[in-house]
């Protein structure tokens, strides 16, 4: 039996990630699979309507899942579902609390009492569970109906904030401005395919049809100062109010470029197109679409619903295959998680290799190691499939970056692995591979992460080189911090840090350093070159460049100390711990200065996360200074390695 | 050889004094780049990185003191250390040729720093469409600008340093009939009309702009994106006495005339400007941004290049990650402003350019031969070690 278990394990893993393979089934007899792969011109980038939903979910409240802590069972089945609710069926929309508000100021400013905010939960089991800290017991999300009356305060204060430079706002400017921002991108999307308060917009297209003629008949000729028909002068009047409300917010553009236009990047948003049509005459095919969509959604027919967004489909389909087809892949790239469940198994390769040092070392270590391997092959298709959706090398925002760390260490950790055998890979790879997709998703908060490049940094040889060499850099020196964390944790406080292990540590963390020197300082040279071809000087002092620059010098210190004997085992383990702090400060931290060319993600509350981390790794180097007589692994009973220390 | 001269050696080519080095670095590099949101890249580069020592001022006067060793003194001994040991420890085997290397590029990489840092000159160019320049303009510094209008065909001009200003004294000239004595000088300043101005504080002049506008000190902003405005008020002197008072800012976009012994004059504090022995002009600027954004996708400037020796006419793209090389200087393209119409070009001179690249070269070559060597060591000792 313990024989099989590495294979049972690694078929159990195969066959969850084969399951996301499947293509993504309808709960309703709605094609919202088919709604969800629809593209749409948006940030620069034409994406299906699934990506639409996910991005917009994650911004406005931090998750895709779309429900209350009392009721356990979601509102809609899909991020799909609740974009056709808000486009179709805002009334209904309006009540799912999809938008987050941690700030207890802000909720003050909108009027959310403590009886808004409290939950109760409906079993005493529940209840006891909030009491104990186990279950959240405030709210946080809240709908846009509970919101509606106060948002004229909401965006006061707001606009009182806009003028205030980014870094210099208050905790409560910030609070304010991110929920108003949350509020605008509902909006916008309620207003992207009908007017929210039309409670039957394909009725009024057919009126505003009708009229058309005849009112843009009035018009001119009350231009022109002819007698005309005042009040179909004045309905014209007030469809157009309508429709540039719409072609305001409007940030969706869902409607494809004309048919001779040849320029693919033509889109428009509904609102626009609707303002087209006082001159064209006719509304477009496609605005009329997404009305017809709009009716058999709220109506609850399917087979229309059905009909026309494979009539969407086929119309696409010829014009643009290729962006049809990055549509659709991208949409099978988001119901399939890679990094979801490349972050499921990281957990546990990491759970069954920390096992194996107590039980059954060969068979755990070996199930652990084949797990790695899944959880690493599952996160490279997602990069793969990321890279071949933008066309660009992997790394080109700080999302990305946060990807490629975790493969790169993840990479190492496999051939660490391979070479001892002793699940000190296997435990590193797993830490590291999850708390990299763990940071990756936080980052991912912000909005679409396949963002456009900037022109300063538009260049697909240098992303591919400087970027990739300096981010392989990253994660070598966080990987040494990491097997110097095992490497202190056993010695300090198990008996199992033989000499053996002690020694193999040793000399992972120190070829891993040495590997570690090598990238970050070609990958930092490279960086040198690109500024001297892009700025015009090979180094700036920029916050950015000099956090490399950090790396570089802290990695040569560690060589160079061991080199000159200045440290032995124990040294080279606190030193490498550092190394997690140095690093950790040039990936975030310079980005949290404000200040160069580099800048490229601004982030704010992840701050208080890397005092902390910088904290615990302090805490840590604290304990490698502790003097070896009390470590548990070298207590004077065991017999003392002599070697390497 | 002697014990001091011996000690003196075991200092220099000691690890301990790498280590310790790098710490310092370390610690310098972080510092400073904390300082950059006080203090601006400019300035932080002066104080840590151009320099033999970070001096600390004592608050509430002016005393400063040496608080920390600056990039100068720590490249100086780093730079030494690494000769030193080079010397010393020089051996010429194939084990040791990829460290040798590496550190070799290492030391022309400080000394090409030390190059740049010394003969680097930055400066940029904002070119109109259809205009021809042949000068650039320094990114911080200014000029107060003299120049005798009267001859048609050419301009006599007197430039001063902004320095010279901020010196607050008299401005004696050959080629001025007239001394300028410097009323008030200002780093950053504001000028605002006088009407709008409320009444009271803030100067202003009898002659020129200055009568209409008052002039009053600014803080001094260090953002890399805002430059300081300086402001001076000047007072014009003849040997009869005081012709009058101008007030002068890179603000004002124009110069100011006046008629002084018979000749026209005219009066300019201006970024500082740097001549070329050529001439640029912008044919065409284009600017592309992502559909439905505000993400410039790319931007570029199409411009022709004239020498004054007529050796040289010929159209040139210039767009990101594509500077122009050319005589010495190269352009780089940095921005644009006024609706696409004019483009900024940054321009650069940098004698020592190429070493970095060489270093470059020499560390990549050196530390990949030395990681095979060491990688080939390990797979041989593990082989050894594995087999029966």
């Amino acid at each position: 039996m313990k024989r099989f278990l590495p294979l049972l394990v690694l078929l159990l893993g195969a066959a969850y990630l084969a399951s996301s393979l499947r293509p993504e089934r309808n709960p309703t007899a709605f094609d919202l699979a088919g709604f969800g792969r629809v593209p749409v011109l948006v940030n620069g980038r034409i994406k299906p309507l699934d990506t639409v939903a996910r991005t917009s979910l994650l911004t406005l409240q931090a998750r895709q899942r779309v429900s209350t802590p009392e009721v356990g069972t979601p509102f809609v089945a899909t991020p799909t579902e609740w974009l056709a609710d808000v486009f179709f069926n805002p009334a209904k929309a309006d009540t799912y609390p999809t938008i987050k508000i941690e700030s207890p100021e802000v909720l003050d400013l909108l009027g959310l009492g403590e009886d808004d905010v409290r939950i109760t939960y409906p079993s005493a089991a529940m209840r006891a569970m909030a009491v104990l800290g186990f279950l959240p017991s405030t709210k946080s999300r809240f709908s846009y109906a509970q919101l509606r009356a106060r948002l004229p305060e909401l965006d006061k204060q707001a606009r009182l904030a806009d003028p205030t430079e980014a870094q210099l706002r208050t905790a409560f400017q910030k609070q304010v401005i991110a929920v108003r921002d949350r509020v605008v991108l509902y909006l916008q999307l309620k207003t992207a395919a009908q007017m929210p308060d039309s409670p039957d917009f394909l009725g009024e297209l057919e009126l505003f049809q009708q009229a058309l003629p005849a009112g843009i008949g009035a018009v001119l000729a009350k231009q022109r100062g002819d007698a005309h028909d005042e009040t179909a002068v004045k309905a014209m009047k007030e469809m157009a109010d309508r429709f540039s409300y719409m072609e305001q917010l409007g940030h969706l553009r869902l409607v494809p470029p004309a048919e001779k236009d040849p320029d693919p990047t033509h889109w428009r948003a509904t609102g626009a197109t609707l303002m087209e049509s006082f001159g064209t005459g006719r509304i477009d095919r496609t605005v009329l679409d997404y009305a017809r969509l709009g009716r058999a959604w709220r109506q609850g027919d399917a087979a229309t619903f059905n009909a026309i967004v494979a009539s969407l489909h086929d119309t696409l389909t010829p014009r643009y295959p290729a962006a049809m087809h990055k549509s659709d892949i991208e949409a099978r790239f988001n119901f399939a998680e890679p990094f979801y469940r490349s972050m499921t198994l990281y957990g546990w390769a990491f759970f069954l290799a920390i096992l194996s040092w107590l039980y059954w070392p060969r068979e755990l270590g070996r199930a652990a190691f084949w797990l790695l391997g899944l959880a690493f092959a599952a996160a490279t298709a997602g990069i793969a499939t990321r890279m071949w959706l933008e066309g660009r090398p992997p790394v080109t925002n700080l999302y990305s970056s946060a990807l490629f760390v975790g493969w790169g260490a993840v990479l190492l950790c496999l051939v660490l692995e391979k070479i001892y055998r002793n699940a000190i890979g296997s435990v590193a790879g797993g830490m590291i591979g999850f708390a990299t997709l763990l940071i990756a998703h936080h980052l991912s908060l912000g909005g679409d992460t396949l963002e456009m490049m900037r022109a300063v940094l538009d260049s697909n040889f240098w992303l591919a080189t400087h970027v990739v060499v300096i981010t392989v850099g990253y994660s070598a020196t966080f990987l040494a911090g990491f097997l110097a964390l095992i490497y202190i944790f056993r010695g300090v406080f198990t008996r199992s840090l033989d000499p053996a292990t002690a020694d193999a540590l040793s000399r992972m963390v120190y070829g891993i350093v040495c590997f570690a020197t090598l990238f970050s300082l070609v990958g930092t040279v490279l960086g040198g070159i690109w500024a001297d071809q892009s700025w015009g000087r090979f180094w700036g002092w920029d916050p950015k460049e000099n956090g490399a620059l950090l790396i570089v010098i802290w990695n040569a210190v560690i060589l160079h100390a061991r080199w000159g004997g200045l440290v032995r085992a124990r040294g080279l383990m606190a030193m490498a711990v550092f190394g997690n702090i140095v690093t950790s400060w040039s990936w975030f931290g310079t980005n949290m200065l404000g200040v160069g060319l580099h800048s490229y993600g601004f982030m704010d509350a992840a701050f208080y996360w890397l005092i902390a981390f910088v904290a615990s790794q302090l805490l840590i180097i604290t304990l490698a200074l502790v003097p070896l007589e009390k470590w548990r692994s070298f207590r004077p009973a065991a017999p003392q390695p002599d070697s390497g220390r | 050889m002697s014990d001091l001269a011996r000690q003196f050696r075991d200092f220099f080519v000691s690890l301990q004094l790498t280590v310790a080095l790098l710490i310092l670095s370390l610690i310098l590099v972080f510092v400073a780049t904390l300082d950059q949101v006080n203090l601006g890249i400019w300035a932080v580069q002066e104080k840590y990185f151009r320099s033999f020592f970070v001096m600390w001022r004592i608050p509430g006067s002016n005393v400063f003191l040496p608080v920390f060793p600056g990039g100068y003194l720590i490249g100086g001994f780093l730079l030494a250390n690494l000769l030193a040991a080079h010397v010393y420890r020089f051996q010429l085997t194939w084990r040791k040729l990829g460290i040798q290397l590496a550190h070799a590029g290492l030391i022309l990489l400080l000394i090409g720093e030390l190059v740049t840092g010394l003969l680097q000159q930055d400066s940029s160019m904002r070119i109109e469409t259809g205009e021809t320049k042949r000068y650039s303009e320094s990114f911080r510094d200014n000029e107060l600008a003299i120049l005798d209008k009267t001859n048609p065909d050419h301009d006599e001009v007197v430039a001063v340093p902004e320095a010279v200003l901020a010196d607050r004294g008299l401005i004696q000239h050959p080629r001025l009939p007239f001394q300028v004595r410097v009323r008030e000088y200002f780093p950053n300043a504001v000028l605002t009309m006088r009407d709008q101005a409320g009444g009271g504080a803030g100067f202003s002049a009898t002659q020129g702009v200055g009568a209409r506008v008052v002039m009053l000190p600014a803080q001094m902003t260090f953002k890399p994106d805002e430059r300081n405005l300086p402001g001076a008020l000047l007072e014009i002197i003849g040997p009869q006495g005081s012709v009058g008072t101008w007030i002068v800012s890179p603000q004002l976009g124009m110069p100011q005339t006046f008629a002084y012994d018979g000749r026209t004059w005219e009066l300019v504090l201006r970024f500082k400007r740097y001549y070329k022995p050529f001439a640029l002009t912008l044919l065409q600027f284009s600017h592309d941004r992502y559909p439905g954004t505000e993400i410039p996708k790319n931007f570029s400037s199409r411009v022709r290049v004239r020498s004054d020796d007529g050796t040289e006419d010929r159209e040139v793209l210039i767009y990101m990650n594509n500077p122009l090389r050319y005589g010495g200087l190269t352009f780089y393209q940095a921005g644009f402003e006024a609706n696409d119409r004019v483009t900024i070009l940054q321009v650069v001179r940098n004698p020592g350019w190429l070493l970095p690249y060489v270093a470059c070269v020499m560390m990549a070559i050196g530390l990949t031969l030395q990681f095979v060597f060491s990688l080939a060591a390990f797979a041989r000792r593990r082989a050894a070690a594995s087999a029966p």
